[in-house]
């Protein structure tokens, strides 16, 4: 198995790898019982899953260009995915949205 | 169409008819604005895949990102829930939209299979004719970019003077709206008492407003231009206004400064015809900027014209947008 | 090339979990969640296309989604939040 072929392997992994976490990101929006779990498991997997589906890209980048641009994309939404479930877990606390306890029924 | 492209065609399809009926069955506006955000960020998908850049870039730009923005502003100025339509009402609205869908699907039948090489749009002569002088002619690798500005200049200056009207018809219809109270602000949300927000937005605006300029005038070579430069840097004035309130963000922005930049736009692009006229050729004809070389001409004339789009239309976002933010509700 | 094609099939599902999540979230937060995740997965959706189909063009739509899609959160958490404190919720949302 040569270089090349290696690295396509691991950038395919990569970006499998990725997609599986925002694919367990997207199960726990469906499945937690209240808004401020569900903030905790989209906020978590969209930053690592975005990261690990860039860097597999990067791996399989035709030229430079492309691949500052993931970097971009990648970096750009470490900033900022964060910070919006923040704001929006902050806008909802203030707002009063009920924080589930063991016990009661699901939001 | 490859099985895999026909797959996620399909899912993509049913996102949308699942959108749609969402939209429909939502009373809370604020859900259905941003599921219409939603359902625009699928057609941007639909028309990635169409291999279509320009339009989904536009269609990102506009319809997920400004769009909803000011439905939003404007849903502020009104109530936020959906009146009940009376029964009766109900029928008429039934049979009408069942017939209007009924025909466009009956009338699609007509429609050639996708792709096929045998379609007029493929087989005419126009088309190659196009494709072949831009190459020639104008020189520029976009395609897109050089019948948009060139082959039909006049098209995008209708459309320029278009989005200028509604700037102005809308500051002139909400002019009569009252404005917030000074003090109405304290009792909102304060996002700029969310120190992360303040901080991270602070580290962003230069990085917009640097993309707004490459989108600008990476528009010959990648999908861009005018248009959706324009609405980048409008959102990035948008955020500030969101964050740091809308008076900090007047006094970067002031009202007569805006107004400049909105009739600018209009101004350079229809100069740029008329100096063309003055030059000795046609209203638009960029060949003349550059008598000895028209290649150079076509570029030239195609960059001052498409900063006249972006400038225009970023001026006309961003006076929409703080003028239906400053108001408050009537009564 | 069938990892990509794998790790896009994901990404749809993830779209689709999203959208229920925006049909059935009781308040208007769940709502803004989902839109919100679902714009992260069209950022990751236009790119994979784009390196499915051989086009790298298509980075620059997803880098302007990625900040369009914080900038329309923002909008919608400045502009909901007063109004909200007098709607009324969750059973009357849907007719």
């Amino acid at each position: 198995m040569n270089a090349s072929g290696v690295v396509e392997l691991a950038s395919g992994v990569l970006v499998v790898v990725g997609a599986l976490v925002v694919l367990s990101g997207g199960v726990g929006l469906l499945r937690l019982p209240d808004f401020y779990t569900r903030v905790h498991a989209v906020g978590l997997t969209d930053t690592a899953g975005v990261g690990l589906i860039a860097l597999g890209l990067i791996l399989r980048a035709p030229d430079w260009g492309v691949a500052v641009r993931l970097v971009l994309i990648a970096l750009f939404l470490a900033l900022t995915s964060p910070t919006a479930t923040h704001a929006l877990a902050q806008a909802a606390r203030r707002d009063g949205v009920h924080v589930w306890v063991a016990g009661d029924p699901r939001q | 169409m490859t099985p895999e492209v026909e797959l996620i065609n399909i899912v993509l399809f049913a996102i949308l008819v699942a959108t749609a009926v969402g939209i429909t069955r939502l009373r809370g506006l604020y859900g259905a604005v941003m599921l219409a955000a939603l359902f625009s960020l699928v057609i941007a998908c639909l028309f990635v895949l169409l291999d279509a850049v320009d339009v989904a870039f536009t269609e990102a730009a506009v319809g997920a990102g400004i769009s909803t923005v000011l439905m939003l502003t404007v849903l502020a100025l009104t109530r936020a829930r959906e009146a009940v339509t009376p029964r009766r009402r109900l029928w008429p609205a039934g049979i009408g939209s069942v017939l209007a869908g009924g025909m466009l699907i009956y009338a699609s039948q007509d429609l050639p299979a996708f792709g096929r090489p045998d379609t007029p749009v493929q087989s005419h002569p126009v088309t190659a004719t196009y494709l072949q002088a831009s190459q020639d002619e104008i020189g520029v690798p976009n395609t897109v970019t050089s019948v948009l500005a060139s082959y039909r200049g006049y098209d995008t200056l209708g459309e320029l003077a278009v989005i200028f009207t509604a700037g102005i018809a809308v500051q002139l219809i909400l002019s009569q709206v009252p404005r917030h109270d000074p003090d109405f602000e304290r009792e909102k949300l304060l996002l700029t008492d969310y120190r992360v927000l303040r901080v991270v937005s602070k580290v962003l605006f230069p990085f917009i407003f640097l993309f707004a300029l490459y989108v600008q005038f990476h528009g010959d070579y990648g999908p861009g231009g005018g248009f959706q430069a324009g609405v980048i840097f409008a959102s990035g004035f948008v955020l500030y206004g969101l964050v740091f309130g809308i008076d900090t963000a007047r006094r970067v922005m002031p009202g007569r400064l805006l107004q400049l930049l909105i009739s600018s736009g209009l101004l350079l692009y229809a100069g740029v015809g008329v100096a063309n006229m003055l030059l000795g050729g046609a209203f638009l004809d960029y060949d003349t900027l550059n008598p000895g070389h028209p290649v150079d001409g076509q570029h030239l004339g195609i960059l001052l014209v498409e900063l006249g789009v972006g400038i225009t239309v970023a001026g006309v976002m961003m006076a929409i947008f703080f003028i239906c933010a400053d108001r408050r509700a009537a009564g | 090339m069938t990892l990509l094609l794998a790790a896009m099939i994901g990404i749809l599902a993830t779209m689709v979990l999203a959208l229920a999540r925006s049909f059935l979230g009781p308040t208007l937060y769940d709502r803004i969640l989902a839109i919100n995740m679902f714009g992260t997965k069209t950022v990751i959706f236009v790119a994979l296309i784009g390196f499915l189909m051989g086009r790298p063009q298509f980075l620059d739509i997803a880098l302007f989604y990625a900040l369009v899609n914080f900038v329309g959160i923002i909008a919608v958490l400045k502009l909901s939040h007063y109004r909200e404190l007098d709607a009324v919720q969750s059973e009357e949302d849907v007719r």
